[in-house]
């Protein structure tokens, strides 16, 4: 493997690995909070399949010689994180310790709806990359993160129909997150020589996927389409991020920053 | 040699059957399908093991139990486990006596396919009954859902299906 064909590689393995990662801690923060108790089932487990799948990036990352799983995850400054903004923001008001939670469902089945059916795109252009190790874990995650999508679709379906503050709320997330999810799109300043190197397709083809399952989706719903996905915050690929983030990265790393070396 | 090798080769796969599943201890993971590869050079064991789901906390406690049930063979110098990327486990991969096993365990087997519309046929593990409904696709934890059985009104999990198609 060449230089700037490892580095490429190396570059999209953080943008896959550290998306995983903040969505997925995200999730964790809802445990116990959710709906109704079938939920709270059901977001954890996918919490855990996508910690997973994270973790399994981080895992080739080390391989290829950038550090330990563990402090890759762990103790990267956020700065270094690759991960899409929408993804570390909060879940809403509140912390789920220090003060009342009062996250938002409806930001959470939107973000998560449409962050899983980019990433499905993601893992079906991935099943065709020239690095064979991509090939089969995309084949591998595929297994789980169908069901992934399939759930948080159901939710969006069925809030969106439900009418009334449902609707409204849904609508408002939409539009929140739509001025954003450009940033999960986004394969960042080194697209060209990851696009190049065959590792995945330029985001341009995946975005066109993406917004033709989202034009069907919208107007069975008759919700009116967006326009194009914004990027108003910008690019997490280009290390740009918020506070949200070092928010999260303190809380995750709490425990393991206090000694690395010890087994937990 | 070969002789020699030979017998190793299947000491340790027999040995394997031993280590079950720390959920779910009336399936090995010979029949769960996790066992892709052994392999024996002077006393060497390699051991290939497939993840079942990539954020099954039980699959670091499953290599660990490998590696120990392995230790236990006299003529065994080193052990390696590792899990392996390729080729992807697959429900399917779970043999006729592993489906026993969950049955026995409460857990109905993985239906052989996902029907079109997402609908899954599943036998209740009590009753045999395939008026069942599912409750929920996820359930207590990575590999099993929740269902319902109309029949006997009670109910239960399934192993949930995973498939490359």
């Amino acid at each position: 493997m060449n230089r700037e064909y490892k580095e490429a590689v190396v570059e999209l393995l953080y943008q896959l690995a550290d998306d995983d990662l903040l969505v997925s801690y995200r999730g964790s923060e809802w445990l116990g909070l959710v709906p109704h108790i079938e939920e709270d089932v059901a977001y954890s487990s996918i919490t855990q399949n996508t910690m997973g799948h994270a973790a399994i990036y981080y895992g080739i990352l080390e391989e290829l010689g950038e550090g330990k799983v563990d402090d890759l995850a762990q103790l990267r400054p956020a700065n270094e994180r690759k991960n899409a903004i929408i993804l570390e923001e909060k879940n809403g008001q509140g912390h789920w310790l220090y003060e009342e939670p009062r996250y938002d469902w409806a930001f959470t089945v939107v973000r998560n709806y449409f962050y899983e059916a980019i990433k499905k795109k993601k893992i079906d252009s991935l099943k065709q990359s020239t690095y064979e190790p991509l090939v089969q874990t995309a084949i591998k995650i595929d297994t789980e993160a169908r069901y992934h999508l399939m759930h948080w679709q159901t939710w969006f379906e069925q809030l969106i129909r439900a009418g009334g503050e449902a609707e409204e709320r849904m609508k408002a997330a939409i539009e929140k997150v739509w001025k954003d999810i450009g940033g999960v799109l986004s394969l960042g300043p080194n697209e060209e020589k990851i696009v190049s190197a065959g590792i995945i397709e330029s985001e341009a083809v995946l975005k066109e996927r993406f917004l033709a399952d989202m034009k069907e989706k919208f107007a069975e719903l008759g919700l009116e389409f967006p326009g194009e996905p914004g990027m108003e915050r910008g690019d997490g690929r280009a290390g740009v991020h918020t506070e949200d983030l070092e928010e999260a990265i303190a809380t995750l790393s709490e425990v393991y920053a206090l000694d690395p070396a010890v087994p937990w | 040699m070969t002789m020699a090798k030979m017998s190793l080769e299947s000491v340790v796969r027999q040995q394997l059957e031993t280590v079950c599943d720390p959920e779910i201890f009336t399936v090995s993971i010979l029949d769960l399908g996790m066992v892709e590869n052994i392999s024996v050079r002077e006393g060497t064991v390699t051991v290939e093991l497939l993840p079942t789901f990539l954020g099954c906390p039980a699959l670091g406690i499953i290599k660990e139990n490998v590696i120990d049930a392995i230790r236990q063979l006299e003529e065994v110098k080193e052990v390696e486990v590792n899990y392996i990327k390729s080729p992807p486990w697959t429900t399917d991969r779970i043999t006729e006596k592993g489906r026993q096993g969950l049955k026995e365990f409460g857990i109905a087997p993985p239906p052989a396919k996902l029907e079109d519309d997402g609908t899954w046929e599943v036998s209740c593990p009590y009753c045999g009954s395939k008026q069942s409904r599912v409750e929920n696709i996820f359930g207590p934890s990575a590999c099993r859902s929740i269902l319902y059985c109309k029949q006997c009104k009670n109910p239960f999990e399934a192993m949930k299906p995973i498939s490359t198609m």
